[in-house]
């Protein structure tokens, strides 16, 4: 027996809707969440990369028992938090003898694990320790410049993918129109070693070069910490395959009422339906705004104007 | 434009990489190698910023805005590509017979009001609710409402039409295309012999259980704090209700009226005829019965509790029956 579900309000409706697999993806959520045990510097830097990420990013503070992102069987929560949540991208922190101050960054695909790197944050400077003038402060959900540098990204297979994944990270929301004016910060990712990655955050300040290209300066304004590449887990070959596959031709959609003009450039029409303010539904009912009332004092009127009128006259 | 040849720049992701930058030796401290990175950093993001300033822009408000391209870095996707819907049933045989769809106005002239009235919904056209005869046929069976009837078919092609997208979602779903905001929730199984699926509980109906519930106290729930939703519970108080016994003109009148009735009856000619005789009867035989028993089982207490204990003879595990008996031998 089958029974059809709907949801009753149309907010749920556009929620689940939202949630569907679209033809042409928005931005991806990132999840940040801990293990059982975690140390101050990894709190801080769980938190600053939330910051970062403000706006698509969900923040869980409790303690996480049962995750173990690399076992067979550990990331079965992961996954229900992906489905709830609808994040494709996580960071798990924890910390142990072994790795202290363990990151483990991965993507999902489908709400099931696609690939993951694991990371130990070493000499990290949070935000606060930077001090830079406030104007040049990044705004909130602004688009990023991402910039690698160093061989090891291409040569050194774990550095390849980890700058995959920063990449899928960091870069926000695909977006076609971009306002110049809006940029104002910068990623800098910096191969050291073989296995280490020195990350940092930095504001733009735009200067003028006496061209159309404004000289650029770099600003540090953190946090900054180095990351030394540990595990990694490449995708399925497979679900790889799946997973890259695009919409070829989206199909663009056909925007109604909007005309370009060569002299007033863009004419939007406007299609206002009759308000009808006289049937409109009155908040409260006054005494005045009744129609009987109104009515009365409509035949009254010419009466009491003369009663007045002999009223002045008397004073 | 030497060093913009020498780093791939993605401008869709305003991404720029440097892959043949390498440390001769790594700086000794901390502050030389970050101003180092920043150094590097800076190139790259110049070389972004000299592609994207130059390309077309339009004036706005807000400052000078481009349109970027699409971006080049392969990522993956978080969820699959939507999946094409199968087409349904009727689809397929409108298909097979070559039937289009035509497009219907929304509203629709009624000649019986002499208004435009709408399609389907609310205030139709042609609403089973607005007509007032139906002209009889010759091959109507007497005795059936034509407008009960017209309401029964009508009932029936709804829920044919309920079943038909069933089927449909069923199909859509085995193939995962089912639409996003719909769900294909299994309602309890049939259980064979009960044609309804079990009821679900509701609001008003537990709030009644959780009030009978509540004056299982022994103040009778008098003293209990009362549980959010919690209803009073049905036919509380008195249940037997007397009628007033001073006499007055309405309700006063009724307790006369009532024994009045019943002495009537009994002091009436016919009284005879209220006593059914074979009832009578048959209620005493079951009432002598029934004190027999009660007697025989008061004159016998013994005898039946040494029947009860001998009981355990009649069962299958010989051995501990064999070992009662014989104790009981003994003992007598």
């Amino acid at each position: 027996m089958l029974k059809v579900k709907t949801p009753k309000k149309g907010r749920v409706r556009r929620e689940l809707d939202k949630r569907a697999p679209k033809l042409v993806e928005t931005g991806k959520k990132t999840l940040l969440l801990q293990g059982t045990k975690t140390s101050n510097t990894l709190n801080a830097v769980l938190t600053e990369l939330y910051l970062l990420k403000k706006g698509s990013a969900i923040r869980y503070t409790r303690k996480n028992e049962n995750i173990r992102p690399f076992e067979s069987g550990g990331e079965t929560s992961l996954e229900f938090f992906s489905l709830k949540t609808d994040c494709s991208i996580f960071i798990y922190g924890s910390t142990s003898k072994k790795r202290p101050d363990n990151l483990v960054i991965g993507r999902t695909y489908d709400h099931h694990i696609y690939d993951l790197v694991e990371v130990g944050v070493e000499n990290f400077k949070p935000m606060n320790s930077f001090t830079y003038d406030k104007k040049l402060a990044p705004r909130v959900g602004s688009k990023p410049f991402i910039c690698f540098v160093g061989e090891g990204f291409e040569n050194v297979e774990e550095l390849k993918h980890l700058k995959e994944v920063l990449v899928d990270l960091l870069r926000g929301e695909v977006v076609e129109n971009l306002n110049l004016a809006g940029l104002d910060h910068a990623y800098v990712c910096t191969a050291i070693s073989a296995n280490r990655v020195l990350f940092t955050h930095c504001a733009l300040r735009l200067k003028k070069s006496g061209t159309t290209v404004p000289r650029m300066e770099l600003v540090e304004i953190g946090p900054s910490m180095d990351f030394v590449v540990r595990r990694h887990r490449l995708p399925n070959e497979s679900v790889r395959k799946e997973a890259m596959k695009t919409a070829q031709d989206q199909p663009k959609k056909k925007v109604k009422n909007v005309s370009q003009d060569a002299i007033q450039g863009k004419i939007g029409k406007i299609y206002i339906p009759d308000q009808k303010l006289g049937e409109m539904a009155l908040p409260n009912k006054a005494k005045g705004v009744k129609r009987e009332r109104r009515e009365a004092k409509v035949k009254s009127n010419v009466g009491d104007r003369a009663s007045k009128k002999q009223k002045d006259e008397s004073m | 434009m030497e060093t913009q040849n020498q780093y791939e720049v993605d401008l869709g992701n305003l991404l720029a990489f440097n892959a043949s930058h390498h440390f001769p030796s790594l700086p000794s401290s901390r502050e030389e190698l970050v101003k180092e990175c920043l150094q590097e950093g800076t190139k790259l993001v110049q070389a972004i910023a000299d592609r994207l300033f130059n390309l077309p822009s339009t004036e706005d408000v807000d400052g000078p805005i481009v349109k970027l391209p699409p971006p080049t870095t392969k990522l993956p996707r978080s969820k699959h590509l939507p999946k094409p819907k199968p087409p349904t049933k009727w689809e397929l045989f409108a298909q097979k017979r070559g039937i289009k769809k035509r497009k219907k106005d929304k509203v629709v002239w009624d000649e019986q009001t002499g208004t435009w009235k709408r399609c389907y919904g609310y205030d139709r056209v042609n609403d089973d609710n607005d007509i007032p005869i139906i002209e009889a046929k010759m091959t109507d069976e007497p005795g059936e409402d034509p407008f009960a009837k017209r309401k029964g078919e009508k009932k029936k092609r709804v829920e044919k039409q309920e079943k038909n997208r069933l089927q449909n979602l069923k199909q859509a779903a085995q193939v995962g295309a089912l639409p996003s905001h719909v769900q294909l929730a299994a309602t309890a199984l049939p259980i064979t012999g009960t044609q309804a699926a079990p009821k679900k509980i509701g609001k008003h109906e537990l709030g009644d259980v959780a009030g009978i519930a509540a004056t299982s106290t022994a103040s009778g729930g008098k003293f209990d704090r009362k549980l959010p939703g919690e209803k009073a519970p049905k036919n509380q108080g008195k249940h037997r209700k007397f009628l007033p016994v001073v006499e007055g003109a309405g309700i006063g009148s009724r307790e006369k009226e009532q024994t009045d009735k019943v002495l009537n009856k009994l002091i009436s000619k016919h009284s005879h005829e209220i006593l059914n005789v074979d009832k009578a009867i048959t209620m005493y035989n079951v009432k002598k019965e029934k004190k027999n028993r009660h007697k025989q089982k008061k004159n016998e207490p013994e005898k039946s509790s040494t029947s009860s204990k001998l009981k355990p003879k009649k069962k299958p595990n010989k051995k501990s029956a064999m070992k009662g008996s014989s104790k009981k031998g003994r003992a007598k």
